[in-house]
C-alpha cells in the first residue's frame, strides 16, 4: 500500500528531471551550434541577396572556389590510396613495429595545423633543408599550390585509414582467402571481394577527408602567403576579407563552405543510418 | 601459411611507409633539427620569455579547462541522446558533428559575430558586464566548440551497450536515482570519458583557425601559442618557431600520457569494484 502511494510522486519527479536534461541538452546544442550556423547564413544575405551574388562572383572568390576544389581532389585521392595500402598491410599481415605503425598514421591529428604547415616551411621555405636547391631550380612549393597541397595531405592523411583499419579488422580475411584459393588473381580479389566489404566505409572515409581537406585552415595559411587569387583557398578568402572588414564578403563565401559541412554531415547521417554495420562494428554516433 | 594466400604485403607496407615517412615523418624531422639550431640558451631565453609563457598558460590551460567543460556538457549530451526519446532527436544527433564538418575559420567568424560586443549574444551578456569576445573568455569559447563532438561521440556507442541490469539491480537495493548514476553509471563510462577528454583536449591546444577571430590576439592575455608561431615565421625566426613548435608537441605528449595513465589506473579501479 505505501508502495503504491509513493510510486506516483517518483514517477512524476523523474519525467521531471528527464524533461529538463532534454531541455538543458537541446537548449545548449541550439545555443551552441545551430545559433553560429544560423549566423552565417544571416550575415551572408544581411545586404541582400544582390550583393551575395556579387560577391561570390566576383573573381577571388571563384579563384579561391578553383583552388580549393584543386587541393582536394589532388589531396583526397592520394590519402584514399594511402589508407587502403596502410589498412591492408595492417589488418591482413603480421609484422614488427605495427602498433607504431598505427600510432604513426593517427599523428597528424594530435599535431596543432600550425604546426602541419610549419614543417613545410622548414623543409622547402627559403631557410628550410630544401630550399636554396628548390630556389636555384626555380621550383616554388612553399607561397604556392604545392605547399597547399602537402600541408592538406598531412592534415587529412589519418581519415581513411582510420575508419578502414577496425573495419577490415572485424572483417577478418577469410573471405579474401577463399577467393585465392579458388584461382581469384589478386586484382580480382580486390576488386570483387574486399571493395565491395569496404566501400561504404570508405566512402564515409572520404566524406570526412573531403570535408576537413575543403576547410582546412590553419596549415595552410601558413605555407599559403596569402596570395590574393592564387594561393588562397577559400577558408584564407574568408579570413582575409573579414580581415579587411568586408563582412558580406566574407561570410558569403563562408556560407558555401557552410552548405559543404551541412551536406558532409547530411551524407555522414544518411550512411550512419542506411548502412551502419557495413561502416564499422561500432559506428559512432550510428543507430 | 596466411601470409602467402594473401598477395601484396611488400607493396602495400612498402608504399604506406614510404608515404608516412615522406609526409609525415621527414618533416616533423625537419621540425626537431631546426629546433635544436637555436641551443640550450635559446630554448631557456624562448622559455623565460613572459609573453610567450602567458601564450603556452592560455593554450595548455584553457584547452584542459575545455576539455572538461567538454566532459560535463558531452556526457550530458551523450546522455540525453541515448536514453531519450524525444522529438527531433534524430536531427540534433546529426547537429552534434557540426564542428567536425565546419570550417574553423568559419566558426571563427561566426562565434565572433554573436559574441561580440555589438553582437547578438554579445551585446546581451554585455549588460551583465561579460565579455566573451577579445578575451580569454572567446578563446575558452572557441575550445569548447572545436572539442564538443569527440566526447559526445566516444560516450555514445558505451551509453548504447550500458548494461541496464546493474542500474535495475542497483535501484532495486534501494539506490536514489543519483545514486546509482554517480556509483554505478559514472564509473563504468569513466575510461570512455577520460578518452573523450584526451581526444578533445588535443584538438584544443593546436588549434589556431576557430579561435584566432574571436580572441582579439591580445599579448599576454588573449595570445595563442600557435598564434605565436605564425608571428615567429613571419618575422623569419624558424628556429624560433620551430623550438616552440617542439615544446607544444612534447607538452600535449607529457599530457596525453598522463590521461592515459588515469584512464588505466580508472579501469582497474572500476574492475576491482565489481
Amino acid at each position: 500500500m505505501s508502495a503504491l502511494v509513493s510510486a506516483r510522486p517518483v514517477a512524476w519527479s523523474r519525467r521531471l528531471v528527464r524533461g529538463a536534461l532534454v531541455l538543458l541538452a537541446v537548449g545548449f546544442l541550439a545555443l551552441f551550434l545551430l545559433l553560429p550556423l544560423a549566423t552565417v547564413f544571416v550575415e551572408a544575405f544581411r545586404q541582400g541577396a544582390a550583393i551575395y551574388l556579387t560577391s561570390i562572383r566576383q573573381h577571388e572568390s571563384l579563384a579561391a572556389i578553383r583552388l580549393t576544389l584543386l587541393v582536394a581532389a589532388i589531396a583526397v585521392p592520394l590519402n584514399l590510396v594511402f589508407g587502403v595500402m596502410a589498412a591492408w598491410a595492417i589488418t591482413r599481415f603480421d609484422f614488427r613495429g605495427k602498433a607504431l605503425l598505427g600510432a604513426f598514421i593517427d599523428l597528424p591529428f594530435s599535431v596543432s595545423p600550425v604546426i602541419s604547415g610549419l614543417v613545410y616551411v622548414l623543409l622547402f621555405g627559403a631557410q628550410g633543408w630544401f630550399g636554396p636547391w628548390l630556389d636555384a631550380h626555380g621550383v616554388r612549393i612553399i607561397f604556392a599550390v604545392p605547399g597547399l597541397v602537402l600541408a592538406t595531405i598531412f592534415i587529412t592523411l589519418p581519415f581513411v585509414a582510420r575508419e578502414l583499419i577496425p573495419l577490415m579488422q572485424s572483417q577478418g580475411s577469410e573471405e579474401e582467402e577463399a577467393a585465392r584459393v579458388l584461382g581469384a588473381s589478386g586484382w580480382q580479389m580486390f576488386f570483387r571481394v574486399t571493395l565491395p566489404n569496404i566501400r561504404w566505409a570508405l566512402l564515409y572515409g572520404v566524406l570526412l577527408c573531403n570535408a576537413r581537406a575543403m576547410g582546412e585552415f590553419g596549415a595552410v595559411s601558413v605555407v599559403s602567403g596569402h596570395i590574393r587569387g592564387l594561393t588562397t583557398t577559400m577558408p584564407l578568402e574568408v579570413e582575409m576579407r573579414y580581415n579587411e572588414y568586408d563582412f558580406a564578403g566574407a561570410f558569403a563565401v563562408a556560407s558555401l563552405l557552410a552548405l559543404l559541412a551541412l551536406m558532409t554531415m547530411a551524407l555522414k547521417t544518411l550512411l550512419e543510418w542506411r548502412y551502419g554495420n557495413e561502416i564499422a562494428a561500432h559506428a559512432p554516433g550510428g543507430h | 601459411m596466411r601470409r602467402h594466400v594473401l598477395p601484396g604485403f611488400g607493396i602495400s607496407l612498402g608504399y604506406a611507409l614510404t608515404y608516412l615517412g615522406l609526409i609525415v615523418l621527414l618533416p616533423l624531422a625537419a621540425l626537431a633539427w631546426k629546433a635544436s639550431g637555436i641551443g640550450v640558451a635559446g630554448l631557456l631565453h624562448l622559455l623565460s620569455s613572459p609573453r610567450t609563457l602567458a601564450a603556452l598558460r592560455l593554450s595548455f590551460g584553457g584547452a584542459l579547462l575545455a576539455a572538461a567543460v567538454n566532459a560535463v556538457i558531452g556526457l550530458l549530451v551523450a546522455w540525453v541522446l541515448v536514453r531519450y526519446r524525444f522529438p527531433g532527436r534524430r536531427l540534433f544527433d546529426a547537429l552534434v558533428d557540426l564542428p567536425f564538418a565546419l570550417p574553423t575559420a568559419v566558426a571563427g567568424i561566426a562565434l565572433t559575430t554573436l559574441y561580440a560586443p555589438n553582437g547578438w549574444l554579445g551585446g546581451w551578456l554585455a549588460t551583465w558586464s561579460i565579455k566573451v569576445a577579445y578575451a580569454p573568455l572567446g578563446v575558452l569559447l572557441a575550445m569548447v566548440f572545436v572539442g564538443f563532438p569527440f566526447v559526445v561521440r566516444t560516450l555514445q556507442p558505451v551509453l548504447e551497450s550500458l548494461d541496464r541490469d546493474v542500474e535495475d539491480a542497483a535501484e532495486s537495493l534501494g539506490a536514489r536515482r543519483w545514486q546509482t548514476f554517480v556509483r554505478v553509471i559514472l564509473p563504468m563510462l569513466a575510461p570512455t570519458l577520460l578518452t573523450g577528454f584526451a581526444l578533445a583536449l588535443a584538438r584544443a591546444v593546436g588549434e589556431y583557425g576557430s579561435v584566432i577571430f574571436i580572441a582579439g590576439n591580445i599579448p599576454m592575455r588573449s595570445e595563442i601559442a600557435p598564434l605565436l608561431i605564425v608571428q615567429k615565421l613571419e618575422q623569419f625566426d624558424y628556429a624560433g618557431a620551430a623550438a616552440l613548435g617542439v615544446v607544444m608537441l612534447l607538452f600535449s605528449f607529457v599530457l596525453l600520457v598522463v590521461v592515459a595513465l588515469l584512464q588505466r589506473w580508472s579501469v582497474r579501479w572500476t574492475e576491482s569494484g565489481r
